[in-house]
């Protein structure tokens, strides 16, 4: 039986596709892998993912942490700033995009457009002000400066909304008009329930965002018993926990389990979100 | 009428959130960096008002500043165009329907999905170290290396740009979006017409990817520039070997926040501010001579 030239294709493409799909997630397997090896192992066998033995101490040594603070503060920390931020930004940006989306009112297209500017904003403009003003409020040391901003809207997700309320028909509000709704009750009777799946879009990637988010609280956060994740990862490379290489791996690891968990759940989710906005994840 | 008024306070009523995070966290901060940027201020005294010096300062005697705006130019010329080359390329190779194409268009994604965070840089610093990964994968095949990608100046940048070409994930998917986009028929009358794959990817493909090409331009390049956790974590907060990933945000952060000089730093953010307003314009005007786009019918 041989066979035809169209099935050597099919071979050749998952050929190439797939050993390039496997270089690419490779460097994350091999943190994994070295997640799981001892100590001594990790840098003389690199090219290698497989373990000798399974050292699953590296997570135990890495979940210590540093000074007192195990790991298990610093995913704490992490929860109570990433869902805060990530409820904010979600119910702030979805009043902001309805009213985009779907009031007349005076000068909404200049709001727009200054909401299209914000999109493009370099960040380095405005961090330091935004230190500054948040230090006179006295915020530094806590969490508010990363929370409390998220609940005035984010342009992404405004303009993620905006698409997904536009898909939704005028005369539904017509009609809810009729039946004597008011705008507010257009937008909690009618509205809400149909961008549920632009808001979970939204929340996904601001989960993301937030729980990555290292430049943020490592400005406003200087108490480790503070520290988020992202940050206390930091602390591994510096000073004397230089040498504990499989706690790093290890707890590198861990911090991605979320995000995958997230991932493998919501992908629809994400991809939509990402090829009909142009969303970065 | 009655009805018409009411419009606007319900309007401003949902908007308010935005237009009070607008006024307080983008215009305010905007305006008095302005400010700082004509003033010396370490935080502890009032500002000082010193007018143009510190933008004299930069231009004239600051070795580190030229040299991160010559690390920074080249991460952006580098990363920018390669992300977006395998974004493209890897989108038509993944531009099929069949069978296991969703696990690896997973599979490309997952490292932009990831690439940002600090676990990933830390997991770079390792791959590029001097007995990581690829030097260990270089011994198998008989070359032998023992120099730290990370610590050659030679290299370091580089380790940056590799890092940023490999999330090149979320432009695929945009990309693959469009080219979804794209009807058959416009392929099948053009092969009956005789032109080939490579004609074919100029005359069709290009031109029609071209609105959203241009978006991931700009959307890539304004984010390029603001790259800071890689350079941070992978330097150990310095910008070294010589000032080698010393990347504009890295040196912005260093001038602020340790030493503290608040009007320097500033200064340093309004002149991104403008180079990366002017960058935008530059490819915005450009766009008219490459971006087509498609029938006035409908819009």
């Amino acid at each position: 039986m041989a066979i035809s030239r169209r099935q050597w294709k099919t071979v050749f493409y998952h050929l190439l596709v797939g050993v390039l799909a496997l270089g690419m997630i490779y460097p994350i397997l091999w943190l994994v892998a070295s997640s799981l090896k001892p100590n001594d192992e990790i840098f003389t066998t690199a090219y290698s993912l497989i373990p000798s033995t399974l050292q699953w101490s590296n997570y135990a040594s890495g979940w210590a942490g540093f000074a007192g603070n195990s790991f298990g503060t610093f995913f704490k920390n992490s929860f109570i700033i990433v869902s805060l931020s990530t409820i904010g930004a979600v119910c702030s940006s979805a009043l902001v995009a309805y009213a985009f989306s779907r009031i007349p009112f005076f000068g909404r297209g200049f709001w727009f457009g200054c909401m299209m500017l914000t999109l493009m904003l370099p960040r380095d403009v405005t961090i330091i002000p935004q230190y500054i003003m948040f230090s006179e409020l006295g915020w530094l040391q806590s969490f508010k400066p990363l929370i409390v901003p998220q609940f005035l809207g984010i342009p992404f997700f405004i303009f993620l909304i905006m698409q997904f309320i536009r898909t939704v028909p005028a005369d539904l509000d017509e009609a809810a008009k009729i039946d004597g709704c008011s705008k507010y009750g257009i937008f909690f009777k009618v509205i809400l329930p149909l961008i549920v799946p632009a808001m979970m879009t939204s929340a996904i990637f601001s989960f993301y965002w937030t729980w990555e988010d290292f430049i943020h609280p490592l400005l406003y956060l200087n108490q480790p018993e503070l520290y988020p994740v992202s940050l206390a990862l930091k602390l591994f490379l510096d000073g004397e926990s230089l040498n504990n290489w499989g706690g790093m791996f290890a707890m590198s690891t861990l911090s991605l389990v979320p995000v995958f968990v997230i991932f493998f759940i919501f992908q629809k989710y994400i991809v939509d979100g990402i090829s009909t906005s142009g969303l970065k994840g | 009428m009655k009805l018409r008024e009411n419009d606007h306070v319900v309007g401003y009523a949902f908007a308010a959130p935005f237009i009070l995070g607008f006024l307080l966290f983008i215009v305010y901060p905007v305006f008095s960096s302005l400010y700082y940027s004509f003033t010396n201020y370490n935080l502890l005294e009032a500002p000082s008002w010193v007018g143009f010096d510190n933008y004299a300062k930069m231009f004239t005697d600051d070795g580190k500043y030229a040299k991160s705006i010559s690390v920074t130019l080249n991460y952006v010329l580098a990363s920018v165009p390669l992300r977006l080359a395998f974004a493209l390329g890897v989108a038509m190779l993944l531009n099929k329907a069949i069978a296991g194409i969703g696990l690896y268009r997973s599979a490309y994604y997952l490292p932009s999905l990831i690439g940002g965070s600090v676990a990933v840089s830390i997991l770079w610093s390792q791959v590029f170290g001097d007995k990581g990964l690829v030097n260990s994968a270089l011994g198998l095949i008989g070359i032998e290396s023992s120099t730290s990608w990370i610590g050659n100046p030679g290299t370091a940048l580089w380790t940056l740009i590799a890092l940023s070409v490999w999330q090149f994930g979320s432009s695929m998917l945009i990309f693959l979006a469009g080219l979804k986009n794209i009807p058959k028929d416009y392929y099948e009358a053009a092969s009956v017409d005789g032109a080939n794959k490579v004609r074919q990817f100029f005359k069709i493909t290009l031109p029609l990817l071209s609105p959203i090409i241009l978006f991931n331009l700009i959307m890539q390049t304004i984010s390029a520039f603001m790259t800071f956790t890689p350079a941070y974590i992978i330097s150990r907060g310095e910008g070294g070997p010589l000032d080698e990933t010393l990347l504009y945000s890295l040196y912005l952060y260093k001038r602020a926040f340790t030493f503290y000089e608040m009007g320097y730093a500033s200064a340093m953010a309004w002149v991104a501010l403008i180079a990366i307003g002017l960058v935008t314009l530059l490819i915005f005007q450009s766009s008219r001579y490459w971006v087509h786009y498609e029938s006035k019918g409908d819009r």
